[in-house]
């Protein structure tokens, strides 16, 4: 299997020492990459997956040590030399590859600055060589007209393209060795299968050996050969990625697979699996016809067309200027229409600056449009905004934001976090009042009771997302509006929120918009769809039609992107709960 | 698992919390700034009670005598023990003269931090939060200003005001009018901060999150965005109560300031510099002395807090 | 580069309306003018023809415009404490100022930059710790408070530098400059140290700081990753872009230093227009404080131009934006 180890750790151990004593990020690591091989290494957040690429390349962040353990490069060993070897063998045997190719570049310096700068170190190159040999590298890693590119500075290079100069960076050196930590994580889905497809023939070409970090499943299937998937500093399954996948050998793996959304059949719950602790789902039973979330009038309680967005435009000025002909704009919505069936669920998916996000925005009350009416049942709410009347319909329209560790203000207790919408909307009499619902949705989101006394940042990215969802069912909405809830989360954790959210919208009688880039999620949560491309709303079917039957180019073209995950280990019907 | 994480627990209760904070930690792993900050404690204390611990009363005429004029220091030749830090020009007690002075400038230091920072904030808060053309038109005026120093706009507003109010310079007037000079010439700096600091707050999530609950915007400023925006707002009046107590030092200095019926630390060093040459060094030094440890003991505390709070001051 | 250097000059101008329409406030505003010109005995008519004369009964508008047009051909009038045309008293000393102004950047600039630089790469160094601290005292000293001190060491005590004046100058035309002379030289030392100490201490904090937050980029971290020696990492990639900042606040220092020359000044005695002006302030001699406020403007405004465009030159991102990320979104 191994037949040109290049690289091998043994029970490598890595700590960061604390007035609180040591943590303990990895231990026990053992891992072996040949030449040729992309090897990947799978975890989700805290599980040590980018100290160990750090430790290889010794550049962990003081305090962080290696404390036990070996490294060996090439069959010399490399964890024990004086920071000078270390040097010479960053980037003439190790190279990195970095998560964000927008802040990876020296912006003062053009790239052929920093490519003959690094090549004239390691290669023995006088600088006219370099310099064409820099022109080359970028025709190899895929940038057209790469002898004029190559004299601009980093920032005239979009997203995709200045990650290709990151790995032309990388490569330029002639390293054995890539250490990829996160290297699509940042771009788009249609960029970040080039790059992965430029580092895979890379790889090939010149027989290097790549380590891949990633939280993605679906990257590893796509474009490893073998895996190692780790778990709270340890790695708990190593082998060949198909086998890995295809049969998980460790409980931890099984559950990891058993939680990534599927895109080829819709489940009605994600299994869900004992390993992952923190939070369960709905507790117990809520009998609308008693509860206080079941307490609205009947008039509020409808069927038919909960919203409609008519004709919506949305224009964000880009330079103001006092003469009109100067002045730019960025069109972010383009006369958008569609409209929301009560109990139902809406998807809008698309890639980042379609616009999916203005328009959840624009429903929601947080910007107005520039053109175009927005209706809540049959009331025109841009009117009423503009006309800056009281709005009537503001606290049957809520939403759950993106991001947990921003969404919730850091200096205000849980408790009065929820209960701010209440007091504000005049839903309950007292404060007193306002704390037992308070205690009582944050029991039925599964927190716990005790949950309200605490601050924010005492909770996990999961746990603030359930605070989240509290807060928003505290005004008794009738239309919820679902921003990426789950894009920050780790994958068990996304599937335990996306349970959550379709137990509630059932039991809620709830209509939703659910706004999401990931195609499989779409599938598992929505009911019909809209397709969105830079501010266009390109096609609106229902969830299977789009998927079995796109219509549009762009639809089709997003389908074929997604990972099919086809390798993975999943039954034909209802996941096995615990195994 | 345990195995993994061998890292103590924070300790429970919230006096116990505090005291194993970070910031408390950093406080008392760093001698110089406990230091600090006892230095500081002990001149606010004086400062405070210098009515009760002053040897003389210097205010008292009766008690002044020309006899004992420019006495030098107690443990000198020709020292009086009566006076340990010896005497100015008209006799006073220097020692006395000095914890009076300090009382004089930590109060006009004070007043103008409030006074400046009140501007500061609710300029930084409309700007940042209103954004458009009266933010354009507000910062404008801040970089104007704030390119001008301060104790050039101290000295303007000082002469603006002694032109408008001739010939009537009561003591009362002449604090008032060095608090307004420095606060005016101090708030853009917290204007511009705070305004940073509520535009990275507005972009958060949870802002968006309370205009979606239907909150009108005042009330987002203040329960919101303010209680987030106080941590810079801190730092940097710490900072400025060391710098309004130099400027306040160098108006009176200039002659422009506190006047020498009631002399600030300032006037104390200007009366002294008088008297350099014909030897009298300790009625320019001990008053400079004692200025120079407070302002150094503050910009520590200033120093220390920018470092735990980190955000990123220029 | 034409457009953002016709918007600068634009805003340049806005600053100095502003100025001059404060300037004018003080006339307006700040006692009598006519007090100033004639006697205790002069009837209330003639005040009035006097008034009529001068046009202080014209509209706002009319006065404001009289007034920018006679301070952009430097007329500002007659002292009130002195009698004389204010120009007359600018033009000898301006150069004092400057000279001092000048010398003093310099020696903020080519000590502050290489202190912060060594603090910042090596700061755990016990050099780094002593400039840090020296700092700390540095910035907590009032600047006058600082020449006393140097004025009773070296004038009072050593007696081998002088404490006060401009010492010989040579007239080289309008100019009279204190660098030809032994005397002029030596008499610069104490001033020039009082007057930079500040702004030094301020740089190389900055610096250090700018320093700092750089090294921890992701672009240096990358350097390293590709074995980059530390002289380049250092020099090549994380000086230059902490610099970039630097030179905004830099530049506003320096404007800020011919202000504070005032301080200085009126510790040393020293001949400036900062000296005219502590002494106008104590007299209420509106013409020149506005003077002054007018000539210091300026000088801040023609810094400022100057910083701005050669911010311009040295960050690319500035340069290329305004071209293509521009037209990009049309």
């Amino acid at each position: 299997m191994a037949t040109q180890e290049l690289l091998h750790l043994k029970k490598l151990r890595v700590e960061f020492p604390s007035r609180r004593g040591a943590f303990v990020a990895v231990s026990g690591i053992d891992l072996d990459v040949a030449r040729g091989e992309i090897h990947g290494l799978v975890g989700e957040s805290g599980a040590g997956k980018s100290t160990v690429g750090n430790a290889i390349m010794g550049l962990l962040e003081p305090p962080g040590r290696i404390t036990g353990g070996e490294i060996w490069l090439d069959g010399a060993r490399i964890d024990a030399v004086d920071a000078a070897a270390m040097r010479r063998l960053r980037g003439r045997k190790v190279g990195m590859i970095f998560q964000d190719p927008l802040t990876s570049l020296n912006p003062l310096l053009t790239v052929e600055e920093q490519l003959v700068e690094t090549m004239m170190l390691h290669l023995d190159l006088d600088e006219t060589a370099a310099q064409r040999q820099a022109v080359e590298l970028l025709t190899q890693v895929g940038i057209p007209r790469p002898a004029e590119r190559v004299k601009q500075y980093p920032h005239q290079f979009s997203g995709g393209m200045r990650q290709r100069v990151v790995i032309a960076l990388a490569l330029c050196s002639n390293p054995d060795l890539i250490i990829a930590d996160e290297p699509t994580t940042a771009l788009d889905v249609s960029i970040q299968s080039q790059i992965l497809e430029l580092i895979k023939s890379l790889c090939r070409e010149r027989d290097l050996g790549v380590i891949l970090i990633t939280h993605d499943i679906g990257v590893i299937a796509e474009t490893t050969d073998r895996v190692a998937v780790m778990y709270r500093g340890r790695v708990v399954e190593c082998g060949e990625t198909a086998q890995v996948l295809h049969e998980p050998a460790h409980e931890y793996t099984r559950a990891l697979i058993s939680a990534v959304p599927r895109p080829d059949m819709r489940l009605p719950r994600f299994p869900m699996v004992s390993y992952i602790e923190e939070g369960g789902g709905v507790q117990g039973q809520i009998d609308l016809a008693s509860h206080w979330l079941g307490r609205f009038d009947a008039s509020e309680r409808h069927s038919g067309e909960v919203a409609r967005i008519d004709s919506v435009s949305m224009h964000f000025t880009l330079r103001r200027s006092i003469i009109p002909k100067r002045r730019t704009y960025f069109t972010a919505l383009d006369k958008v229409s569609f409209s929301v069936a009560a109990g139902e669920v809406f998807g809008l998916v698309g890639e980042s600056g379609s616009g999916k996000s203005t328009v959840a925005r624009i429903i929601a009350g947080i910007y107005n449009p520039s053109d175009g009416r927005v209706l809540y049942r049959g009331t025109d709410l841009t009117a009423e905004r503009r006309a800056g009347s009281r709005r009537s319909h503001q606290r049957h329209i809520q939403m759950i934001l993106q991001d947990p560790y921003s969404s919730l203000n850091p200096r205000m207790r849980v408790r009065n976090i929820i209960a701010e919408p209440m007091l504000f909307h005049r839903l309950v009499a007292s404060r007193a009042e306002a704390h037992e619902v308070v205690d009582d949705l944050l029991e039925h989101v599964g927190l716990g009771r005790d949950a309200g006394q605490k601050f924010p940042h005492e909770f996990s990215g999961g746990q603030r997302q359930r605070i989240s969802i509290a807060r928003a069912l505290a005004t008794r909405p009738r239309l919820l509006i679902c921003d990426e809830p789950t894009s920050a989360l780790d994958v068990s954790i996304q599937a335990q929120i996306l349970n959550l959210l379709k137990d509630l919208q059932e039991e809620l009688e709830l209509t939703m918009l659910f706004i999401s880039h990931d195609l499989p999620v779409i599938r598992q949560m929505c009911d019909r769809v809209g397709v969105m491309q830079g501010g266009r709303l390109l096609e609106i079917a229902s969830t299977e039609q789009l998927f079995e039957q796109p219509e549009h180019a762009h639809t089709r073209e997003l389908m074929r992107l997604m990972p099919r995950l086809d390798a993975l280990a999943r039954p034909r019907a209802v996941g096995p709960a615990g195994a | 698992m345990a195995e993994v994480r061998r890292v103590r627990a924070a300790p429970r209760g919230w006096l116990a919390r505090t005291l194993d904070s970070d910031v408390f930690y950093s406080f008392y792993t760093s001698p110089v700034t406990v230091l600090a900050a006892l230095i500081t404690l002990a001149f606010f204390l004086v400062a405070i009670f210098a009515h009760w611990i002053a040897p003389h009363d210097t205010f008292d005429l009766a008690n002044i005598s020309i006899m004992d004029s420019e006495l030098p220091p107690a443990w000198l030749e020709g020292g009086d023990e009566r006076f340990l830090l010896g005497t100015d020009d008209q006799g006073r007690d220097l020692l006395s003269a000095i914890m009076f002075g300090l009382r004089l400038s930590l109060l006009v230091g004070f007043a103008s931090v409030l006074l400046s920072a009140f501007i500061g904030v609710a300029v930084g808060l409309l700007s940042g939060y209103a954004g458009g053309t009266l933010d354009d038109v507000l910062m404008r005026i801040a970089d104007v200003q704030l390119s001008f120093p301060a104790i050039l706009i101290a000295l303007l507003v000082d002469g603006i005001t002694k032109g408008l109010f001739p010939g009537e310079a009561s003591e009362l007037l002449a604090i008032f009018v060095v608090v307004l000079s420095i606060a005016i010439s101090t708030w853009p700096q917290y204007a511009r901060t705070v305004r940073a600091s509520t535009m990275v707050e507005k972009s958060k999530e949870y802002i968006q999150a309370v205009q979606v609950i239907g909150l009108p915007s005042w009330m987002i400023v203040l329960r919101h965005v303010l209680p987030n925006v106080l941590g810079p707002v801190l730092v940097i009046a710490t900072i400025n109560l060391a710098i309004a107590i130099i400027i306040e030092a160098t108006l009176s200095f200039l002659g422009v300031g506190i006047p020498p019926t009631q002399p600030s630390l300032g006037t104390l060093i200007r009366i002294g510099n008088n008297y350099l040459f014909s030897g009298f060094w300790w009625i320019t030094f001990f008053p400079a002395l004692a200025l120079a440890v407070l302002v150094l003991a503050v910009n520590m505390l200033g120093d220390w807090l920018r470092d735990v709070l980190n955000p990123k001051l220029r | 580069m034409l457009m953002f250097t016709l918007r600068r000059l634009a805003h340049a101008i806005v600053v100095m309306l502003v100025v001059a329409l404060v300037a004018f406030s003080l006339f307006q505003y700040v006692g009598d003018p006519i007090v100033g010109l004639v006697g205790q005995d002069t009837g209330d008519k003639e005040r009035e023809e006097l008034r009529e004369q001068l046009g202080l009964n014209d509209p706002f508008p009319v006065q404001f415009a009289r007034f920018v047009y006679r301070a952009a051909q430097l007329d500002f009038g007659i002292s009130y404490r002195q009698q004389r045309p204010v120009v007359e008293l600018f033009v000898k000393r301006i150069p004092a100022t400057l000279e001092l102004s000048f010398l003093s950047a310099l020696f903020a600039l080519f000590v502050g930059i290489p202190l912060g630089v060594h603090a910042g790469l090596h700061r755990r160094s016990w050099t780094a710790k002593l400039s840090q601290s020296t700092a700390l005292v540095g910035i907590s000293l009032p600047p006058f408070l600082v020449g006393i001190l140097l004025i009773y060491l070296f004038a009072v005590t050593l007696e081998v530098l002088p404490s006060s004046g401009r010492g010989d100058v040579v007239d080289v035309g309008l100019w009279s400059t204190g660098l030809l002379t032994v005397s002029g030289l030596k008499s610069l030392i104490l001033p020039t140290i009082t007057l930079g100490l500040f702004q030094m201490t301020l740089i190389m904090r900055l610096v250090r700081a700018e320093m700092l937050e750089v090294l921890r980029s992701d672009y240096i971290k990358f350097a390293r990753a590709r074995g980059l020696p530390n002289r380049s990492v250092h020099y090549r990639h994380a000086l230059k872009n902490s610099l970039v900042p630097v030179i905004t606040i830099t530049g506003l220092q320096l404007g800020s230093i011919i202000a504070f020359a005032i301080i200085t000044e009126t510790v040393f005695q020293w001949p400036g227009m900062g000296y005219l002006f502590i002494q106008a302030v104590a007299a209420v001699d509106i013409p020149v404080m506005a003077a002054y406020l007018v000539l210091v403007a300026f000088l801040f405004v023609v810094i400022n131009l100057v910083v701005d465009v050669l911010y311009y030159a040295i960050d690319p991102r500035l340069r290329v934006q305004s071209s293509t990320r521009g037209g990009a979104h049309g």
